[in-house]
């Protein structure tokens, strides 16, 4: 608390414009568009992110000093529900300081990239407004101090994910992936807002602070908690391409690959861990929840690498992979090693922003070829990008020494004796680290290595713009770990009676295996898919490849369980069966008003018959109903008829 | 007088419009426009000078009538009828302005009728004798019927009967019930009366009271519109000019929910509870169904209109569920769909007079012709899929919000059209201005600009600062306060102290 009355109003002040500067910038690039040369709309919008990064690192300088201290700032109030205000309120504490330097950081050398590598496009000032756009939403997600304004960056980087996506629109392709991804990750988000309206419900509260104060006092329900912790999860596999909804995120590569890095790698796809993270008060109440969050880690981890393997699209083979990186934070979260999960949402901005950005470069020198059966031996023919690339698989595969090691090791470190986790999960985690190095050498040998195999001549990569942010990156990526993150006081250490930490001591081989885990898959990858000379380099087209090559079946899957019935009901009933119940009444009122004309025809015969028939009725009913009484109104009613 | 004048400005202004167009040929609309701007400024003027209408219900006029029936000429406002003028007269000056270029003949007559039904919609917000009520209702759908039959698309003369009819078979439910809350009245102290206040202290038999309120929610839920009454909105929306839509799902819809809050809910609070299920059904259906059904559609106009059945199918579930945050989520809802919708609808227009059709089948990749229109129709399609940062998103999250605590089933259902409204929007988005292009368009017109920047405007600011239109709405839900004041009173004491309670008020 004393570091909150520490922060000074000068602190404030960074913090209340620290998003904004993109926004500015984004409305200047949407106003002037076409009328901006290229270099003014890069000088803007790298200018402006760059503004963003400038004040997180000086925040990270003057106020985050001792480990729990925060910076508040109020700039609005937004609405209220009942007696609880919604604000537009950020608060700076050493999770959201982490996220926001990544977002800024990362985002700072992507947009550097994305200037170079968009240059030549025509509606370049679009896509770095919307790059900017991105980056302020995601800022206000990762600094809101309460649910609703998590909930408005959450769904403006959505809203930017699916612009980014679909930017070359022509392509009816990219259209419906970035429709695809808006609405599974809508999906999710359904799922969070309901959340937010059991967790309202429940506490009166949608202020983060108010609401781990309350899961800490022990005023949250452990059942409500469950439903809360689940429909929180809900939202974050949305985002984060976790099963069940991952299916969105390889066909989100449609983007331009600063896109994908940026959205689809660094920043965005990690907000439902953030997500997990930022409630963890909550979390920590309903073990159940953690275990599900485990096996959705491990699930998604194991089943992301086996896809990863049958690609052919070096950028699919990314996502796949983050997708299945994602996967081991989630495990992290779910297992309660909360700090270890965030340390390795930080590396792997870091490696996997290089990986997406030098397989941008290579697509780039290639005349946009992402195809790794086309392309082979560009070690030689690329030297400095391809020495780049492997600093990103090796940070990928946990390579000792590098920043992916560091954070790798320290979930792995926590699995086996957690109580919400535990050995079974360590396995799992292992099994997914020797995947992960079969596909990324997999992708290394046959991209790097053997005979080019492309037909078109490759461009050697000179632009400093672009080489500039890969270089920063990679350092980055080979010492990021040493960035100690000490989240301890944000984490602490969840209440005994529910202790998630078991007897389980760990083994003392259990090191010296995860150590070695991915040099075992090196081997193997070595053994399957180095290019040798005068063999030709294919990839395998068997129905399991091909199966795995489609992500495991989700997508047939989903496109039958849900897609298929949702059109077929829209259309069936696309003139509106109510309607046709209406038009039904009408003709009815039109025929009888035939049947009833045609019965007016003036003819005395018709009239004389039909009366006969009609009293003969008459008495039939008197004669047959047996008491007096209605006989009596019928008489009556027949009369006034 | 002021709310008189304004109607009478509004009226004259028409008939001005209609002569002058006569006399010269564009006269009529500049006539309209300024009419409208004038009216404006009266009840801009009239609000400053008179700041309690944002506490209280503020009794204007009350000018004897017909005296025979005790029928008055009475107007009254307060905070829910003026943001619901104010939305009236700002969505008449884009009407005026979307009309501009694209009604060619028979000019001055359209803007008679034009500004007649805006009068007549402004009256039905000033009313406080149910008799005065049922006038200006009559009053505002002729002209509207007008519109559709003579200046619509091709479909024009089977959507204004249709129109006509619905409006009028419920409307005639809803007379039945005024004469009889009259009549009640009459037994009761001996005089007939048509007063809004003196109907709203009477004390009504159970079964009575579930009758008439259910005759008046029958007029006012096909108004809404909602389940399953809402046939007559796509044909009445798709084959209205485009000021027609933009008036019918930018305001008309809206006297429906005003006639919920006002009507049903204040006169038959503890019938309106009993009802209160059905109710939330009707509007959980209606926001599913409404946003399946668009998803559907092919036609540009046809699917923003039974998208309007699905947004205002979250004010129904509001309104029944007598929560405080619910009712003031209802209201923002109200003022947003009023933009959003008559935004949507106005692009509609101007696409129209670009492509001569709807049909989104011949649209597509117009982004990069029209890259300006793009960026306003994906902010408004953004605005009706509930983006945060735009007023709909607070709305809607009010409204669920506040009914989750008494209707969590119908709220998870309700919240599934979250996502029915992202696959619509998105769809209508996608479908006309992404893919391959297919049309060559020029991108908006100065006037087009203005139009879409002053709605759009209002979206966000209102969506960033709503607390400027809930800080006139009082903190205590009244219409809650009052089923459960009249509840507790009946429950604790004798009825007929009931009724004198209400003679001494």
């Amino acid at each position: 608390m004393q570091a909150t009355i520490e922060a000074t109003m000068n602190q404030m002040q960074v913090l209340a414009y620290l998003p904004f500067y993109p926004l500015l910038s984004f409305i200047l690039l949407v106003l002037f568009a076409k009328r901006l040369s290229w270099l003014t709309a890069s000088i803007l919008s790298v200018g402006a992110v760059l503004l963003s990064a400038l004040s997180s690192a000086y925040l990270l300088q003057v106020a985050m000093l001792t480990p729990n201290s925060v910076v508040d700032v109020h700039l609005w109030q937004w609405f209220k529900l009942g007696d609880m205000a919604v604000n537009f309120a950020f608060r700076l504490d050493s999770l959201s300081m982490v996220m926001s330097l990544v977002v800024s950081g990362v985002g700072l050398l992507i947009h550097a990239y994305a200037a170079a590598y968009m240059k030549d496009d025509e509606n370049f000032s679009r896509f770095m407004a919307y790059m900017n756009l991105f980056i302020v939403a995601m800022l206000l997600l990762v600094l809101a101090d309460n649910l609703v304004l998590l909930y408005l960056g959450w769904e403006g980087v959505g809203l930017c994910s699916f612009l980014l996506i679909g930017f070359w629109y022509q392509d009816n392709d990219n259209a419906m992936a970035a429709k695809k991804a808006f609405i599974v990750t809508r999906v999710g988000d359904t799922f969070l807002a309901i959340g937010l309206f059991l967790l309202f419900r429940e506490t009166g509260s949608l202020a983060i602070n108010d609401i781990t104060a309350l899961a800490g006092s022990g005023e949250i329900a452990n059942e409500m908690a469950f439903w809360i912790c689940l429909l929180l999860v809900g939202g974050a596999v949305g985002k984060s391409a976790q099963l069940p909804l991952q299916t969105w995120l390889p066909d989100a590569m449609a983007g331009p690959t600063p896109v994908s890095a940026l959205i689809h790698a660094a920043t965005m796809v990690t907000a439902g861990v953030y997500l997990i993270a930022r409630m963890q008060g909550v979390f920590v109440l309903t073990p159940e929840v953690m275990t599900i969050v485990s096996w959705i880690g491990a699930l998604t981890l194991l089943l992301a690498g086996i896809a990863a393997l049958a690609q052919s699209d070096i950028k699919r083979v990314l996502a796949y992979s983050t997708m299945s990186q994602i996967g081991y934070m989630m495990l992290a979260l779910g297992a309660g090693a909360f700090s270890a999960g965030v340390m390795h949402l930080m590396t792997h901005a870091f490696f996997k922003a290089l990986l997406f950005l030098t397989a941008g470069s290579i697509i780039l020198a290639l005349h946009h070829q992402q195809n790794i059966f086309k392309m082979g031996g560009l070690f030689k023919k690329l030297p400095l990008v391809s020495i780049l690339f492997f600093i990103g698989i090796a940070a990928l595969i946990a390579f000792p020494g590098t920043s992916g090691f560091v954070s790798k090791e320290a979930i792995l470190a926590e699995l086996y004796s957690s109580n919400t986790a535990g050995p079974v999960f360590w396995w799992l985690a292992i099994i997914g680290a020797l995947i992960t190095s079969i596909y990324s050498f997999r992708l290394l040998f046959i991209t790097f290595f053997g005979d080019y195999r492309g037909d078109v001549k490759v461009h050697p990569v000179t632009d400093k713009l672009q080489l500039l942010p890969l270089v920063i990156l990679a350092l980055l990526a080979l010492a990021g770990g040493l960035i100690g993150l000490n989240l301890t006081a944000l984490f602490p250490a969840p209440p005994t009676e529910l202790n998630l930490v078991t007897g389980h001591s760990d083994p003392a081989w259990l090191h010296n295996v995860a150590i070695a885990t991915p040099f075992v898959g090196i081997v193997i990858a070595y053994l399957l898919y180095f290019p040798k000379t005068g063999q030709a380099v294919v990839g395998s087209d068997s129905s399991l490849t091909k199966f795995a090559h489609g992500g495991l079946g989700f997508d047939r899957l989903y496109e039958w369980l849900l897609v298929k019935p949702f059109v077929f009901i829209a259309k069936v009933n696309r003139r509106d069966v109510i309607e046709q119940l209406v038009t039904g009444i009408s003709w009815n009122v039109q025929a009888w008003h035939e049947v009833l004309r045609a019965s007016q025809n003036g003819q005395l015969r018709w009239y004389g018959a039909v009366i006969g028939v009609g009293v003969v009725m008459l008495l039939a009913i008197l004669i047959f109903s047996g008491t007096s009484e209605p006989s009596l109104q019928v008489m009556n009613g027949g009369a006034q008829g | 007088m002021i709310l008189t004048q304004m109607v009478l400005v509004l009226f004259v202004g028409g008939i001005l419009a209609w002569a002058g167009e006569n006399h010269r040929p564009n006269m009529g609309r500049w006539i309209s426009l300024m009419a409208i701007i004038f009216a404006f400024a009266l009840l801009l003027d009239f609000a400053h000078s008179n700041n309690e209408l944002f506490h209280q219900y503020l009794t204007i006029a009350n000018i004897p009538w017909i005296t025979t029936f005790n029928i008055h000429y009475a107007t009254g406002i307060d905070s829910l009828s003026f943001i619901l003028i104010a939305l009236t007269l700002l969505l008449g000056v884009i009407c005026v302005l979307v009309s501009w270029q694209e009604i060619t003949d028979n000019t001055g007559f359209y803007y008679f009728n034009l500004m007649a039904s805006i009068a007549g919609i402004v009256g039905v917000f000033i009313a406080t004798d149910l008799f005065l009520f049922f006038f200006f209702w009559e009053a505002m759908l002729l002209p509207m019927t007008a519109l559709i039959a003579i200046w619509g698309h091709e479909n024009r003369h089977y959507a204004a009967i249709k129109f006509f009819i619905f409006t009028q078979v419920s409307s005639l439910l809803m007379l039945i019930a005024i004469i009889s809350l009259a009549l009640i009245h009459h037994q009761q102290t001996g005089s007939y009366s048509f007063d809004y206040f003196a109907l709203k202290q009477m004390l009504l038999s159970a079964d009575v009271e579930f009758y008439l309120m259910l005759a008046f929610f029958i007029a006012f839920a096909v108004k809404l519109p909602s389940f399953p009454v809402h046939t007559w909105l796509p044909d009445a929306h798709t084959q209205a000019p485009t000021a027609g839509s933009v008036l019918l799902a930018g305001v008309l819809l809206k006297t429906g929910a005003y006639g919920l809050i006002r009507f049903v809910l204040e006169l038959f609070p503890k019938a309106s509870a009993e009802f209160a299920n059905v109710a939330v059904l009707l509007g959980v259906i209606s926001i599913l169904y409404g946003a399946k059904m668009a998803f559907a559609q092919t036609d540009f106009k046809r699917l923003v209109a039974y998208s309007s059945i699905s947004h205002m199918g979250f004010v129904m579930l509001a309104l029944f569920s007598f929560q405080q945050i619910a009712y003031h989520g209802a209201l923002l809802t109200i003022v947003a769909h009023g933009l959003s919708s008559a935004a949507l609808f106005s692009m509609a227009g101007m696409l129209y007079s670009r492509l001569h059709s709807r049909d989104l089948s011949q649209m597509g990749g117009m982004f990069s012709s029209a890259p300006r229109m793009g960026g306003m129709l994906l902010a408004f399609v953004a605005a009706a899929f509930g983006l945060p940062g735009l007023l709909n998103f607070v709305g809607e999250f009010m409204i669920l919000t506040g009914s989750f605590k008494v209707y969590p089933t119908s709220v998870i259902f309700a919240a599934i059209g979250l996502v029915g409204s992202a696959i619509y929007g998105m769809y209508l988005f996608q479908q006309s201005f992404q893919g391959p292009s297919k049309q060559v368009i020029v991108d908006l017109s100065k006037r087009e600009i203005i139009i879409c920047l002053s709605l759009l405007a209002l979206l966000i600011s209102l969506g960033l600062f709503p607390e400027t239109l809930l800080m006139h709405f009082p903190e205590q839900y009244r219409v809650a306060a009052n089923a459960t004041a009249t509840a507790t009173a009946s429950a604790l004491v004798p009825a007929d102290s009931v009724i004198n309670l209400g003679a001494n008020l």
